[in-house]
């Protein structure tokens, strides 16, 4: 079906030689025919995950739009409340936008840095051997279960941070996002480290050839001309803090609130998601309709910032 | 080879480099089996043979580019006049020598900065930081390597911008605004169409002038028209070396003569 069609149009080569298809043998014909099925399933495999996506965001949409019916997209975007399961219920998305930057924000400025720092260690500096130990031992970091991290945020970093930071809550966002940034140091370390590998080693040596050092080539040489590559390692790691949703469900408190204090509690879009969807609200109601509404905000959020990094990819994408 | 015959081809010359009984070791494989060489100051030595016989080996010894990777083993020495600084004396700073001895890659290595930026690097890493003297030695080395004229209303756009001959040209402007005494070229136009070739060759014969030039090629052609003086190396050995018309046309040894003639390699 699809696949044929596609397969047609898209090779004119294939199409060309159509015309003197009488002369073909019956295995030359099976061998086409072979040629066409495999095509057509390999077409489907990614129509498959096209459609998953599709479907998603069509739900989400659906969904939504029943949730608009009863509340405005003004009310939506500026109410600064965001209570759907009281009475009156309010529907201002803000604070739980705000709970989800700031969350991802501390998890950013813990990951970014540290990440590249190791992805330029081990690319540039450690020994082989060191390397194929600790990559693997850092990407056991993202294969510890969420619920996991959500505790050691709560149980450990808090009361921690709570002997530095006065007055600190025991749920707070900061060590919420200080988990979910250990969390996400190997997606950033590990994908930044193979596009530095990935840089000829012709350019570094042209460096070391001018006189640099290991230093000064790993950064003002290196590190630059793997930006495109390192730049789509941060933004995988700031689409996994924003869609995070254990770790602040159960460290940064659950009560949606209006602040950039990283210190304050506060809930995140996913952890609002998660709450409704636990409990036992009707099909139908606006308080089941809102979950939808704010998943859908995620889903905006986390495109943008696809899109930007997209874009960034192609500035920096270099041609060695 | 007979060091007499060396001696006397190389007579009337300025000495730049002298390599002694130098061997290289990659882990235990011997790359590099005793040479003698000499390189004359102010002229154009190319080194040929066919591949893997050690060509590429020798210059990146020239610059101890070699001690970037684990498991490389020098012996002899590689002295620089008129310093007599042994090159590959483990006591001598790899860094320094590699700012005195630049080098040209197989492909243009321009880097992800500015045209301006990428002939500026070499300045920084010396310690320049005046703004001044640095724009006047970028635009010095730019007009060395013929390139000032088709970039310098672009100075501040990417290197990527400029066609493969005129990131080899920047590359080149590059490692020559740093002033080194010797310039490596390591087959420095086996990526470039004819045109971009003939400029760079062009380039080269200009530089001897102002530097000592040391170019390893495949291009036998290209030897016989730029260099000088040329070496002829097989399996790690110093075959034959000597004037580039007395190779090219009347060889001594037959190693040499069946390379030339194309007999193989």
């Amino acid at each position: 079906m699809f696949g044929g069609l596609i397969a047609r149009n898209m090779n004119p080569a294939l199409e060309a030689s159509k015309t003197n298809a009488d002369d073909l043998t019956s295995y030359e014909k099976f061998i086409r025919l072979k040629e066409k099925v495999i095509e057509s399933l390999l077409f489907l495999a990614a129509l498959f995950s096209i459609t998953i996506t599709l479907g998603i965001f069509g739900i989400l949409v659906y969904e939504s739009l029943a949730f608009f019916s009863h509340v405005s997209l003004i009310e939506f975007l500026t109410d600064t409340l965001w209570t759907p399961l009281f009475s009156p219920p309010r529907f201002g998305i803000l604070p739980l936008v705000t709970g989800t930057l700031v969350t991802t924000a501390v998890a950013l400025i813990v990951a970014l840095p540290i990440g590249s720092v190791v992805a330029i260690y081990l690319s540039e500096f450690s020994p082989r051997v060191v390397r194929e130990v600790l990559k693997p031992v850092l990407e056991l970091l993202s294969a510890v279960p969420t619920v996991v991290y959500g505790y050691f945020a709560l149980l450990f970093v808090s009361p921690l941070l709570q002997k530095i930071v006065p007055d600190l809550p025991t749920f707070n966002m900061l060590s919420a996002g200080i988990v979910m940034g250990i969390m996400i140091i190997p997606y950033v370390s590990s994908l930044s480290e193979d596009a530095m590998r990935a840089v000829p080693m012709s350019l570094r040596e042209s460096s070391y050839a001018l006189g640099a050092n290991r230093i000064i080539t790993a950064l003002k040489v290196v590190y630059p001309a793997a930006f495109s590559g390192i730049v789509a390692s941060y933004i995988l790691a700031i689409s996994r803090a924003l869609g995070e949703t254990m770790i602040v469900a159960i460290a940064a408190g659950m009560q949606p609130n209006l602040t950039l204090d990283p210190r304050e509690p506060a809930a995140t879009i996913t952890a609002f998601i998660v709450q409704v969807s636990l409990g036992d609200l009707p099909h139908g109601s606006i308080g089941y309709q809102s979950i939808f509404a704010a998943g859908l905000t995620l889903f905006l959020m986390t495109l943008v910032f696809n899109v930007i990094g997209f874009y960034l990819k192609r500035k920096y994408r270099e041609a060695y | 080879m007979d060091s007499f015959s060396e001696r006397e081809t190389l007579a009337t010359e300025k000495i730049k480099a002298e390599v002694r009984r130098l061997n290289f070791y990659y882990g235990s494989k011997q790359a590099l089996k005793n040479i003698n060489l000499r390189f004359a100051e102010n002229k154009v030595t190319a080194i040929i043979g066919p591949s893997g016989c050690g060509k590429s080996t020798l210059l990146r010894c020239l610059n101890r580019i070699h001690d970037l990777y684990p498991d490389i083993r020098y012996e002899g020495e590689i002295i620089l006049y008129p310093s007599l600084i042994n090159i590959i004396s483990p006591k001598v700073d790899p860094l320094e020598m590699r700012m005195r001895v630049g080098m040209v890659f197989q492909k243009p290595t321009v880097f992800p900065k500015s045209i301006f930026e990428n002939v500026a690097f070499g300045l920084r890493l010396q310690g320049e930081k005046s703004k001044s003297v640095i724009e006047g030695k970028v635009e010095k080395a730019l007009k060395m390597a013929f390139l000032w004229e088709e970039v310098k209303d672009r100075l501040h756009r990417s290197a990527y911008d400029l066609s493969g001959g005129q990131q080899q040209r920047l590359c080149i402007a590059r490692v020559l605004a740093t002033r080194p005494e010797i310039l490596l070229f390591d087959e420095p136009t086996s990526a470039l169409d004819p045109t971009a070739t003939a400029k760079i060759e062009e380039l080269i014969v200009s530089l001897k002038e102002k530097i000592t030039v040391i170019i390893v090629t495949h291009n036998m052609q290209q030897a016989a028209r730029i260099s000088d003086y040329t070496a002829f190396m097989y399996l790690g050995e110093l075959i034959e070396f000597d004037r580039t018309a007395k190779i090219f046309q009347n060889p001594s040894e037959k190693l040499t003569e069946d390379y030339i003639t194309g007999n193989f390699g």
